[in-house]
């Protein structure tokens, strides 16, 4: 009855490579798509925004950027926080340099930025796999975060080394600081994430992505059909840093207008990033969007649940956050390793013969 | 609590609860979990218990009951998003985030949503000037009044003069703990004494380098800004090596029932604090009788007395005068975030205020004004003693040498309006 | 000699003794990632657990007080009893094979030949879920480990060095912790007991067999599953021992949980197959990062010793992939 394919003919090249083959799918990101843009900014209040949507966005770019380097170039990277600080250092920098830049702008430089970073981070998954390098990448984890604590020009001389960012507007609507109003926020997040979906999901499945792949899944073999591992390794680090730089960027000037970078990028925000991507399955795009959603809505649904609905006091119902969320983590490994797309993929297949599976 | 309440779960979910209205509230975003639960927990009790107490005792502030939603934020900046985003909106009159993070990412925030930010004893030291920073007040005391306190401790110690001194600064390496550093460089300029910088990074389970050099140099006197278990291993290993005691100072973050050794271990620390310690006020006997023994308490009655719960009493006390300020300003039982804000701007707590509350000489005497949203940054110097194992006082609430500390506040709120095109407010 | 020499050397000792409180760490790591392939991320928060159940006991404390008198609302808090550090000690260790019992059961068991990043994924969620059950079962504040460990500078020691430096420098005598040369001893008593517990007895030989190869060992009859709760029996074991370590140092609370991060670098560096890896790295570790710290840092302002750690290793790592001690990585195309 769904993702039925039967009379869906595709005459064109174009039409057989798109990305949502079937026609129910098509439709129904589209769907999406309007209810993201069109239904959803009229019914946004303050809290759904800045609680929920914006930092949802925020994570799900970190998630796709730790994506492409963990699902699908195998490179396992745990330095992820410090490249989202370096991303939002890179905002407040520009932004109290450059007064008139637009945020657009302001985002997307502080992703290159961060790419750049990244591939000197990268340079040692050349010689160091596995865990090794998950390990070797905390060194970019602690260093990073030193060193935007150190120099104080990187916060301006700040007494506190805290950085705010400033009120800045695009054509005229104020997109960071205060008074922007929760639909900017939310909407300018929502552009980024859904154009840097397109890049991730092109760049994947053309040239690069394959090689990405082929050194993921055996990187000698790789290597001796002739995909150059210094070129893809070290562009899996670029393009993953670029998406987690503008995550950062975004996190800092829209999400939370204030950071201190050894509390808000330390090593939890790795681990969380890594969790989202796991959990949302490893080598999907789809899957980065759930794995941020999972994790940004659950202790929100918790709470609410437990001290709102419940009464219980805060700490108890914090504790018991940690319990569920690390119980259902493992829950989610065991029953599908391959994380929620690889089950979203399964319900798929099972929708396209519902309900006649014989 | 009850099981039944258990069997409405099924029915009250997502839905954010909302107090009923007309009440006062003040919410309280709290850290009972993660590193630092073992200093929110007591804050968070004392906060609640009097407002507790006056809900009880009094019926409320002016006849209306306040009601205190408490929001687990962990410490961690991005929850305090959320709970500051699920509480405002239940008019919420007042946000005290017991976190310096958290203020930072505030200041904005209060400022366009119109509520009063107050941070007592944390957060941005700036904040003191009222012209830029129209929501936000950091009165009694903050982190370089604090700093200012100590070195004229010190000072009174050496006999008025401690030129050629060194004094070391071990500070929790964060925006916390730096910020005392330009305050002590300015006053190391004034007085001549010698500053070492020694930075402990989070979280400071391991600090033997720090303490190695400390023995090795042997500062005249030590001045910490300390957090979580970073005081803990920082007493720990001052006592290692046998520091005196006495000539080591903590910032009030780092004084507290947590922050001593068992024994005779750190008999004579000695710290800055805004508010009395002890639990021999009047006040104490009415939240036993109304509170603990109603079995009303937030926690489990083991704090209360302690340092960090007196802090969370007094931040609680200063919330509700400026409540009753707001009621008698404006003729109005229901106060709004914005006549809290006004009150504020003109609390004037003096001794009778506090006597009347029942925490006389609990707190420094102090008055708010326009251009002055820190007031005097009055601090005393409390000492643990090991013989009784209780703080005491030593000395009175003194002032600061606000010589040189109001052009560095100067200075650094005037570098936040202009990065962020505030224009000064007159007054 | 001259006092800087002497300040070189107290540097030197003492990050020795630093490093070898990492490996105690570190030690969890290696007995399991050896013998079923994981990356175990919860150690540290099994150290944590392990103290805390250890205070728990020893202090009377009931479990779970602050749960049941939310539900029930009633007032209690403890049992009103001491347990003997010693006894105290014996009862942790039977919750930590009760607590190594149960992950296999529940979790390891059903996530047999997965994927080594799936793996380590599963004990950041055990970790997760520890912090909380740990606090729910034994309340968030900070409690005081005491079993009898002495701590402070060593005043023989200090009076014994006093003499060494040269007349008129400023010299204060050699300074090490009491509590370090503890931790020293009961690592090394403890790596003799592992190391001769798998040499020569029936289920060490059994552990090193799974260790080498997984289906050769069940091939010969060896019960996989017995022997991982064995593993973690003793990885909960080192778990208690470096808990108590760390707590007798900084008090039992939260912050425990994140010495393993301090562990991770001497994993690195030592290769997370190798006990003796382990200890030789956390020496190099605690050597390295306080040298650097005690030459360097004040250059550049303080504060390193917790990226320095990583970046040593990193460079060790450039060199020799595996780590030092490492199993050669093979790679077969």
């Amino acid at each position: 009855m769904f993702y039925r394919e039967s009379g869906d003919f595709k005459k064109t090249y174009r039409d057989d490579s798109q990305t949502f083959p079937i026609k129910f799918d098509r439709r129904r990101y589209y769907v999406v798509m309007a209810i993201a843009f069109l239904v959803l900014p009229w019914f946004i209040t303050d809290y759904i925004a800045n609680a929920v949507m914006i930092p949802f966005l925020v994570w799900a770019i970190a998630a796709l950027g730790l994506n492409i380097l963990v699902g699908y170039c195998g490179q396992l990277s745990l330095g992820t926080g410090g490249f989202m600080a370096v991303g939002a250092y890179a905002t407040y920098k520009l932004m109290t340099s450059f007064p008139g830049m637009d945020m657009f702008s302001v985002v997307l430089l502080s992703g290159f930025i961060t790419a750049f970073v990244g591939m000197i981070f990268g340079l040692p998954s050349l010689r160091i796999k596995g865990f090794y390098l998950a390990v070797a990448t905390l060194a970019a984890q602690f260093f990073l975060v030193w060193l935007l604590n150190k120099v104080p020009w990187f916060y301006n001389y700040s007494a506190s080394g805290q950085i705010t960012a400033p009120e800045r507007s695009m054509f005229g609507i104020i997109i960071t600081g205060p008074y922007a109003s929760p639909v900017t926020g939310y909407l300018f997040c929502l552009i980024l994430a859904i154009g840097l979906a397109w890049v991730a999901r092109n760049l994947t499945r053309g040239r690069l992505g394959r090689s990405w792949m082929a050194i993921r899944d055996m990187d000698i073999a790789a290597e001796i059909i002739g995909v150059n591992p210094l070129m893809a390794k070290l562009s899996a680090f670029a393009v993953s840093s670029f998406f987690v730089g503008v995550a950062g960027s975004l996190f800092f000037s829209v999400y939370l207008g204030a950071a201190e970078v050894t509390e808000a990028f330390s090593i939890n925000v790795s681990f969380a990033v890594l969790f989202m991507v796991i959990i949302g399955g490893l080598g999907s795009i789809f899957g980065s969007f759930v794995g941020a959603a999972f994790m940004v809505l659950m202790p929100v649904l918790l709470k609410n649940i437990l001290v709102g609905g419940l009464g219980w006091p805060t700490d108890l119902a914090a504790h018991l956050e940690f319990i569920i969320v690390g119980a259902l983590i493992v829950i989610f490994l065991i029953v599908e390793p391959h994380g929620l797309a690889q089950m979203a993929r399964v319900l798929k297949e099972k929708l396209r013969l519902w309900p006649f599976p014989h | 609590m009850k099981i039944k309440q258990l069997a409405t779960v099924a029915l009250t979910t997502l839905a954010v609860s909302a107090p009923v209205a007309a009440d006062l509230v003040f919410p309280s975003l709290s850290y009972r979990t993660g590193p630092y639960a073992a200093g929110g927990a007591p804050l968070a009790d004392g906060y609640a218990d009097y407002f507790t107490l006056l809900n009880q005792r009094d019926g409320g502030i002016g006849g209306v009951m306040a009601s205190v939603p408490e929001c687990e934020t962990g410490y961690n900046t991005a929850k305090g998003v959320e709970c500051y985003e699920s509480t405002k909106g239940d008019g919420a009159l007042v946000y005290m985030p017991l976190s310096t993070g958290m203020t930072y990412q505030l200041i904005p925030k209060v400022t366009a949503d119109d509520i009063p930010l107050v941070t007592t004893g944390y957060g941005r030291t700036s904040a003191a000037n009222g012209r830029v920073f129209s929501h936000v007040f950091n009165f009694p005391a903050n982190y370089w009044t604090g700093a200012s306190r100590i070195i004229n401790s010190i000072m009174e110690e050496a006999g008025g003069d401690i030129s050629g001194k060194n004094i070391a600064l071990v500070y929790h390496n964060s925006g916390y703990g730096k910020e005392p550093i330009p305050t002590l460089k300015a006053l190391a300029e004034k007085h001549n004494f010698n500053l070492t910088l020694i930075p402990v990074d989070h979280p400071g389970q391991e600090q033997k380098s720090q303490w190695l050099q400390i023995r090795r140099e042997r500062p005249d006197n030590i001045i910490m800004y300390g957090w979580g278990v970073m005081n803990q291993v920082a007493l720990q290993e001052a006592a290692n090596i046998r520091y005196p005691m006495d000539q080591m100072y903590g910032i009030w973050w780092s004084v507290t029932e947590n922050d001593k050794l068992e024994g005779m271990g750190s008999h004579g620390y000695k710290g800055a604090t805004f508010h009395n310690v002890g639990s021999n006020y009047p006040i104490f006997s009415d939240i036993q009788k109304y509170v603990t023994d109603a079995g009303l308490a937030a926690g489990d009655g083991s704090n209360v007395g302690s340092v960090m719960y007196n802090r969370g009493l007094y931040a609680a006390m200063l919330a509700a005068e400026a409540a009753k300020t707001a009621q008698n300003m404006f003729g109005v039982k229901d106060v709004t975030s914005g006549q809290m804000r006004d009150a504020f701007e003109v609390l004037d707590m003096s001794a009778e205020v506090m006597a009347a509350a029942g925490m006389p000489n609990f707190g420094p005497a102090f008055q708010v004004s326009c251009a002055n949203h820190g007031g005097p940054g009055l601090a005393a110097i409390q000492q643990w003693d090991g013989n009784t194992q209780e703080w005491k006082l030593i000395g009175d609430f003194e002032a600061p040498d606000m010589e040189v500390i109001a052009p560095l506040i100067k200075a650094d709120s005037e570098a936040y309006a202009k990065e962020n095109n505030i224009t000064p407010r007159d007054c | 000699m001259s006092a800087d020499f002497l300040y070189t050397l107290e540097v030197i000792l003492n990050g020795l003794m630093a490093g070898v409180m990492y490996s105690l760490v570190a030690l969890g790591f290696v007995l399991i990632f050896k013998a079923s392939g994981i990356f175990n991320y919860a150690q540290g928060v099994m150290a944590l657990f392990a103290a805390m159940t250890l205070v728990g006991i020893q202090t009377g404390q009931i479990p779970f007080a602050h749960l049941i008198n939310a539900i029930f609302g009633t007032e209690m808090h403890h049992f009103g009893w001491q347990v003997p550090a010693f006894l105290a000690i014996i009862l942790t260790v039977g919750v930590m094979v009760l607590f190594a019992m149960i992950v296999e059961k529940y979790i390891l068991h059903h996530l047999v030949n997965q994927e080594p990043i799936i793996l380590f994924m599963a004990t950041i969620g055990l970790a997760y879920f520890m912090e909380g059950f740990g606090d729910i079962m034994w309340g968030s504040e900070i409690k005081t480990m005491d079993v009898g460990i002495p701590s402070g500078g060593s005043l023989w020691l200090e009076e014994y060095t006093l003499g060494w430096a040269a007349e008129g420098e400023r010299y204060w005598g050699m300074y090490i912790d009491k509590l370090d040369m503890v931790a020293t001893l009961v690592a090394v008593i403890l790596v003799v007991s592992l190391t001769l517990f798998s040499q020569y007895t029936k289920t060490g030989r059994a552990l090193r067999a799974v260790a080498d190869d997984h289906q050769a060992a069940l091939s010969v009859g060896i019960s996989l599953r017995a022997i991982w709760v064995i593993v973690w029996s003793i990885a909960g074991f080192v778990a208690l021992v470096a808990g108590i370590m760390w707590g007798a140092k900084s008090g039992v609370q939260f912050s425990l949980s994140l010495i393993a991060l301090k562990a991770l670098p001497v994993l690195m560096l030592g290769g997370f197959t190798s006990i003796p890896g382990a200890i030789i790295g956390g020496l190099i570790i605690g050597v390295g990062e306080k040298l650097f710290e005690f030459a360097i840092g004040p250059m550049i302002g303080g504060a390193t010793e917790n990226w320095f750690a990583y970046v040593l290793a990193l460079m060790f790592l450039v060199f020799r992939p595996q780590g030092l001690f490492g199993e050669k990585i093979i790679e077969r195309v």
